[in-house]
């Protein structure tokens, strides 16, 4: 039998479903223009054919929290690259800037159809984005065999190293590898004289990366890992991890985890009364731990980049100057404060305009230049010295401890290392 | 803590995860009794009584900052508000879901359900994005000690209300005149028909109390684990597992299933690997289905399990 109400039935449940759809997909096969056609200043140099800038990422999905923030600053900086004439390229004229931006929706097998369509239809010669690692990896193959240059802006090692620890040729990333950030935590524990640590991590590359990097380290540093486990995204309720970290003769919890996972994790540390201090990776650098975590993430330690803390750092500091110009540029243009990831993004358009000024279009001729002429390169994530052997080219200077205090992230300076919590 | 206390604080935490798969597993146990189907939309009831609890209880913004929601309700106003939302969400599902299907096939309608979760995950999304969202504690203090354990107050909170709804559940079921007629178009849908019990009604009636119950679970849990959209379907999951342990059809034996449920996990998660929780859960869904539903069930099918296509 079909009543009528088994239609109406059908056509809500459709109706919800492609609401729902559409809320995660637009803007796949459009991509959006940065305003190219700007009338040429009246007097400099002659108006050029406009330069392509290839971008893509997560403006939606799951990690679009990432993928906003990127999307937003390219759009942004292309604006003020125009507003300026455009980029002054190698033969003297000025180009505008035109940037070909496509949503990957966090799916790694669109990321790679986007990029093809990057490089097959709108025939760009320099690619940046790739929100989420795995998106950021899946695409290698495909730069790689239509020589294109790409800068990531995701984090994983993986992205640019090879499994024989080589570097992939045409691929370049700006966040910080996991390894300075590891670096950063037993300095902090080197201060209190922690020799004891249990790590917690989320089970996926994020987390086995991180993880990895500070057993790697600890060696070395004189440390013991005496207890490791690991958690599957997506979980709430870690008391059963917790307790059995309870059992062990830990002095400090290291955590590699987002907010996510990250917030319900340290309430119920918090709750269950454990005395040793906790110390985060750099993924629960945003609003939403401290929003969700509340009271328990007073105290909560983290390395970080410098932009979280900006204003808080000495005026000696080189970077200073362009993250707090950066910082006031986001805030003027879309009325919020920026995030490291829209700073990766930052970075990696930054670099690709040196290129353009310094050598034109040409794919390889951009290759060489962000191999060999990105030298003291100030950036949003760090001072980038990138080599041949190091495409991502940033150390542990590039990061800072990070300490939530009344709400708030408080930078910490390395003398004050012993007194924090 | 000694190796004593550790396990005293796995059976304490294992028993508050429990408890909540319990509460799912008997809105599952709830519908298939009445209706013959099984309903994988009670997970999102859970996360829509949640998520609705929250908006209603602190300042939210929704809709990707679109829309901000201040109201700050009375706990016990943000609750109420929750459980009936999802109610109605169960009402609106059976109306225009499960009873203009009521001529297909258990299975087509177990497909609707599967449908709705779908849908109510997506809206869910739209609403409120996919960061996690917290319910403040119900009552604040220092957590208590129990054998060495650490049992906040949380718990304490979900573990009474558990006992309350059960209790509640069992004296409905047993003493009142829609709870009886309830349990009679379960036992006999035919006889129930004749003796004047409106099935339609008690089909609407079994989806209403399962989606209250579900809500219940999730904004009770919501200060402990938090939550976040794609939580229903792992809530749905581990509550199919309850109600399969517990013998698909029985009310106590769900709840118990349900928390053993959580005793296992957590005890699983801790002495043996940590990473692998939520794969304990699912070997023993594995195991029972294999065992149970093949070789011990088997012989004595009953006229639901047959209903359900099972």
């Amino acid at each position: 039998m079909k009543s009528p109400r088994t239609y109406v039935l059908i056509g809500l449940l459709l109706a919800a479903l492609t609401v729902s759809a559409c809320g995660g997909a637009p803007s796949a096969a459009a991509p959006t223009s940065a305003p190219a056609a700007t009338s040429a200043p009246a007097t400099g140099p002659e108006q050029g054919e406009p330069y392509l800038l290839g971008a893509f990422f997560s403006t939606t999905g799951p990690a679009s929290s990432l993928g906003e923030p990127e999307a937003n600053t390219v759009t942004m900086l292309a604006e003020q690259i125009n507003a300026q004439g455009g980029v002054l390229g190698p033969d003297g004229k000025l180009h505008q800037l035109e940037v070909k931006m496509y949503d990957d929706q966090s799916d790694a097998t669109v990321a790679v159809e986007v990029v093809k369509k990057l490089i097959d239809e709108d025939k760009v010669t320099v690619i940046v984005g790739g929100s989420g690692s795995p998106a950021s990896i899946a695409v290698i193959e495909t730069v790689t065999g239509a020589s294109v240059p790409f800068v990531s802006v995701a984090s994983s090692s993986k992205i640019v190293t090879k499994d024989d620890g080589s570097q992939h040729q045409w691929v370049f990333k700006t966040p910080q590898q996991n390894l300075p950030v590891a670096q950063v935590q037993y300095e902090w524990m080197a201060a209190h004289g922690f020799n004891q640590i249990a790590s917690l991590g989320v089970n996926n590359a994020f987390g086995a990366d991180s993880m990895a990097a500070l057993k790697m380290l600890a060696g070395e540093e004189g440390m013991e890992i005496v207890w490791e486990g690991t958690f599957e995204a997506g979980d709430t309720d870690f008391n059963a991890q917790l307790t059995a970290i309870a059992g062990t003769p830990a002095e400090v919890l290291v955590v590699h985890a987002t907010p996510g996972e990250g917030a319900p994790l340290t309430v119920q540390f918090r709750d269950l009364g454990l005395e040793m201090p906790i110390i985060h990776n750099h993924g629960i650098g945003n609003r939403a731990f401290i929003d969700t975590a509340g009271d328990a993430a007073e105290g909560v330690l983290f390395p970080i980049g410098k932009l979280l803390v900006a204003s808080q750092l000495p005026d000696s500091d080189p970077q200073k100057a362009t993250l707090l110009q950066y910082q006031a540029d986001y805030q003027a243009r879309f009325g919020k404060p920026p995030s490291t990831f829209g700073g990766h993004a930052w970075d990696a358009v930054m670099m690709v305009k040196g290129a353009l000024e310094a050598v034109g279009t040409d794919s390889a001729a951009i290759r060489g230049y962000l191999e060999s002429e990105i030298t003291n390169f100030v950036g949003i994530s760090g001072i980038f010295n990138i080599t041949a052997q190091d495409h991502t080219g940033i150390g542990k200077e590039s990061l800072v401890l990070v300490e939530i205090t009344d709400g708030d992230w408080k930078y910490v300076d390395p003398a004050q290392y012993a007194s924090v919590p | 803590m000694t190796l004593l206390e550790q396990l005293a604080q796995y059976i304490v935490s294992g028993i508050t995860l429990g408890s909540i798969y319990a509460l799912i597993a008997l809105g599952f146990v709830t519908i298939y009794n009445v209706t013959g189907i099984i309903n994988f939309s009670q997970g999102e009831f859970a996360v829509v009584g949640a998520f609705v609890a929250i908006t209603a209880a602190q300042k939210v913004s929704l809709f990707r900052g679109q829309a901000a929601v201040g109201l700050e309700w009375p706990l016990p106003a943000a609750i109420l508000a929750g459980v009936i939302a999802a109610v109605l969400i169960g009402a609106l599902l059976y109306r225009a879901g499960i009873q203009p299907a009521r001529n297909a096939s258990p299975l087509s309608q177990i497909v609707v359900t599967i449908g709705a979760s779908i849908a109510l995950r997506g809206l869910v999304l739209l609403a409120w994005g996919t960061d996690p969202y917290r319910l403040d504690p119900f009552s604040a203090g220092k957590p208590l000690r129990l054998l060495g354990a650490v049992v906040t107050r949380q718990s304490v909170w979900v573990m009474g209300l558990t006992v309350v709804t059960v209790v509640g559940l069992y004296l409905f079921f047993r003493f009142t005149l829609t709870g009886r007629a309830l349990r009679a178009s379960s036992a006999n849908p035919g006889a129930a028909r004749l003796m004047g019990i409106n099935i339609q009604r008690m089909g609407l009636l079994a989806f209403v109390l399962s989606a209250g119950l579900g809500a219940l679970g999730g904004i009770v849990i919501a200060p402990i684990t938090f939550m976040t959209y794609d939580r229903g379907l792992m809530l749905a999951l581990k509550g199919f597992v309850a109600m399969i342990l517990g013998g698909l059809t029985s009310p106590v034996g769900a709840v118990i299933a349900g928390i053993a449920l959580g005793v296992i996990e957590s005890l699983a998660a801790g002495l043996l690997s940590s990473g692998y929780k939520d794969a304990f859960s699912f070997v023993v869904l594995f195991v029972v289905l294999l065992v149970r539903l093949g070789g011990l069930l088997g012989a004595r099918r009953g006229p639901a399990l047959e209903r359900a296509g099972l």
